[in-house]
């Protein structure tokens, strides 16, 4: 079993369970970004997670857009790095940059 | 992402083949590619589908450059193979740092002594003999295989299969003079110098390793390298 395929079966399982699930994934990235595309992070509706998309850097920020994302399950592409205005708060401290999809599970 | 196609992923997965989920991200439309499944519901142009199809062979996952539209493809291809010959104290070690790595882990052995249940807890077993457990495993280029046993009878004739199979990984743990001796037995059967150069012996990097524990850190940290094309000698 690899780490990305436990994200995908914790998924299964939380959604089984009858919980809200949305699940982020990196698809690019530029520079020194700490994970590599196809990196995973699975969310509930409170907010608990597991797997990851950078160092600790953005995974709150997903967080919190992935509440969104379950709410109204459009599916979002978030860009993070330096060269964002967010980045002050929630930027990649090593100078990488990177774009996230986070959608629904339905 | 819908449910169902979540379910074929992890089925795919379960069932060793290859698979991509392929994403428009544009519109968030999603379908499956695979050797034989063309993502029907994407209608991919044919350069399209040859991208995606790469992207599996090389195990990347990514964006593919397609006409007007932004694809993402990620691969799940199923877990890198270990396989362990020697159920000894070393691989008691290997076998669960490897798991944690994201390889399916094998451990051939048969002493049944020594590949026991308890001693290898939520491990994979195989008892027969090395080369006929590896016929069985069929190792492929997403393979790996490290001989411990230390014995000629059981290394050699796992060493023998391996130098005919594509495995991206042989080690074989020994002093230098031990390997010195499994070399000249292997190309005494006939393999060429080039063959026996495939060979990580002994096993691991040079760290000083000295227990059971830090052995196995070593030649963890070869395979790493090694599956990641990084060579270290």
């Amino acid at each position: 079993m690899t780490a990305d395929q436990d994200i995908l079966t914790i998924a299964a399982d939380w959604k089984n369970q009858g919980l809200d699930v949305a699940i982020a994934t990196v698809t690019s990235t530029w520079g020194s970004s700490p994970r590599p595309a196809g990196s995973q992070l699975v969310v509930d509706g409170q907010g608990r997670m597991m797997g990851s998309v950078s160092g600790g850097c953005i995974e709150g920020a997903v967080v919190k857009e992935a509440l969104d994302v379950m709410q109204d399950g459009k599916p979002r592409l978030l860009d993070f790095g330096i060269t964002n205005e967010q980045a002050w708060e929630v930027g990649l401290a090593c100078g990488g940059k990177l774009q996230v999809y986070v959608e629904r599970l339905d | 992402m819908r449910r169902d196609l979540l379910n074929e992923i992890l089925d795919l997965k379960a069932r060793g083949e290859p698979a991509a989920l392929v994403t428009n991200l544009a519109t968030g439309a999603q379908d499956i590619v695979t050797a034989t499944r063309t993502a029907s519901k994407l209608d991919l142009s044919i350069t399209d589908l040859a991208a995606a199809r790469q992207a599996l062979t090389d195990n990347r996952s990514g964006e593919i450059e397609a006409a007007g539209q932004r694809l993402f493809v990620h691969v799940h291809n199923p877990a890198a193979r270990l396989m362990i010959v020697g159920a000894v104290h070393i691989s008691q070690s290997l076998a669960p740092m490897a798991m944690l790595a994201g390889y399916q882990v094998i451990v051939i052995d048969p002493r049944r002594s020594f590949a026991s249940a308890e001693r290898f807890p939520g491990i994979e077993l195989h008892h027969d003999w090395p080369d006929e457990a590896l016929e069985v495993l069929r190792p492929d280029g997403r393979s790996a295989i490290v001989t411990l046993t230390h014995d000629p009878k059981l290394d050699d004739p796992a060493l023998t299969f391996a130098l005919r199979s594509p495995a991206f990984y042989i080690g074989a743990l020994g002093s230098k003079k031990t390997h010195a001796a499994r070399l000249a037995r292997l190309q005494a059967e006939g393999f060429s110098e080039a063959d026996c150069a495939r060979i990580h012996g002994p096993a691991g990097l040079d760290i000083g390793a000295k227990s059971p524990a830090e052995i196995a850190i070593s030649v963890m940290a070869q395979l790493t390298a090694a599956l990641h094309h990084r060579p270290t000698r």
